[in-house]
């Protein structure tokens, strides 16, 4: 039997990862990676708190949350593509004017 | 220190690593790799949680069509390394400082503020079971059901997104 701190602590350190990935990397990839990595994050302790209160409300909300990944995930790729296309590079240093 | 905290130590371990080797990696692939052994590693924390059909949904939709996604785009675009750009200086340091600070700011509101309390269940055999897969798919489909709706409605607008942006218009040049 492990306390729920526990696996909140671990929570917190992968969202905290997560939240580094978006600002030092300057791949949008990465960067979007790191976003996955912060809803993993809160998903476990969504899952852990769930499982301390015998409840299925937690597991149904983390249903939802990868679903709402999947979407973000296919327009998010699009987007990037789209950026490729039109400015030869996807580094976001390079990516900073409103023009197409 | 029984078994159950041995497992989740061993387990922590791996998915600290892992999102570490993540965020570290030169190479966006190695990456991207990195990311699906550390959701492969938080679907058997969903194991040890009692919570078998996130465990196989998030190997499925999360290590499997999303990751599989992330490798095509990235191999499509040849962009796994990327060439240095115009970075500012200072960002980093600044980025390192402010992770520290989220990290003491989420320790302080968990440790000081009334920590949660409770110890998680370990897997019985009915939260393996087909019965209780029953019951979520029950308040799925019952208490839940219009966020289940809308989420189609998202899924079927993402799909229709995803196909406007990716579409070349006629003519060829844009």
């Amino acid at each position: 039997m492990v306390p729920v701190n526990y696996y909140i602590i671990l929570s917190a350190i992968l969202f905290t990862l997560g939240a580094l990935g978006v600002l030092v990397r300057r791949n949008p990839l990465i960067m979007f990676m790191s976003i996955e990595l912060m809803l993993n994050a809160a998903n476990l302790a969504m899952v852990a708190f769930s499982s301390v209160n015998h409840s299925f409300s937690g597991q149904i909300f983390v249903f939802f949350v990868i679903a709402v990944a999947a979407a973000e995930v296919a327009v998010g790729l699009a987007l990037i593509v789209q950026i490729f296309k039109s400015k030869h590079t996807i580094n976001v240093d390079d990516v900073n004017s409103l023009k197409g | 220190m029984n078994i159950d905290f041995i497992l989740f130590l061993v387990l922590a371990l791996a998915a600290i690593a892992t999102a570490l080797g993540m965020l570290l990696s030169r190479n966006a692939v190695y990456s991207a790799l990195f990311l699906v052994l550390n959701f492969a590693v938080v679907a058997v924390f969903y194991l040890l949680l009692g919570a078998p059909f996130i465990a196989m949904a998030q190997v499925t939709v999360y290590a499997g069509a999303i990751m599989v996604l992330f490798l095509f785009v990235i191999m499509l675009l040849g962009a796994d390394e990327l060439a240095p750009g115009k970075a500012l200086p200072w960002q980093r340091p600044l980025a390192a400082t402010l992770a520290v600070v989220l990290v003491i700011e989420a320790a302080y509101l968990l440790l000081a503020r009334g920590a949660p309390s409770g110890l998680v269940t370990p897997p019985t055999e009915y939260t393996n079971s087909t019965e209780s897969l029953r019951e979520m798919a029950l308040a799925l489909f019952g208490q839940y059901l219009l966020p289940f709706e809308i989420t189609s409605i998202l899924l079927l607008v993402a799909m229709v997104g995803a196909i406007v942006l990716a579409k070349q218009e006629k003519g060829g040049r844009r």
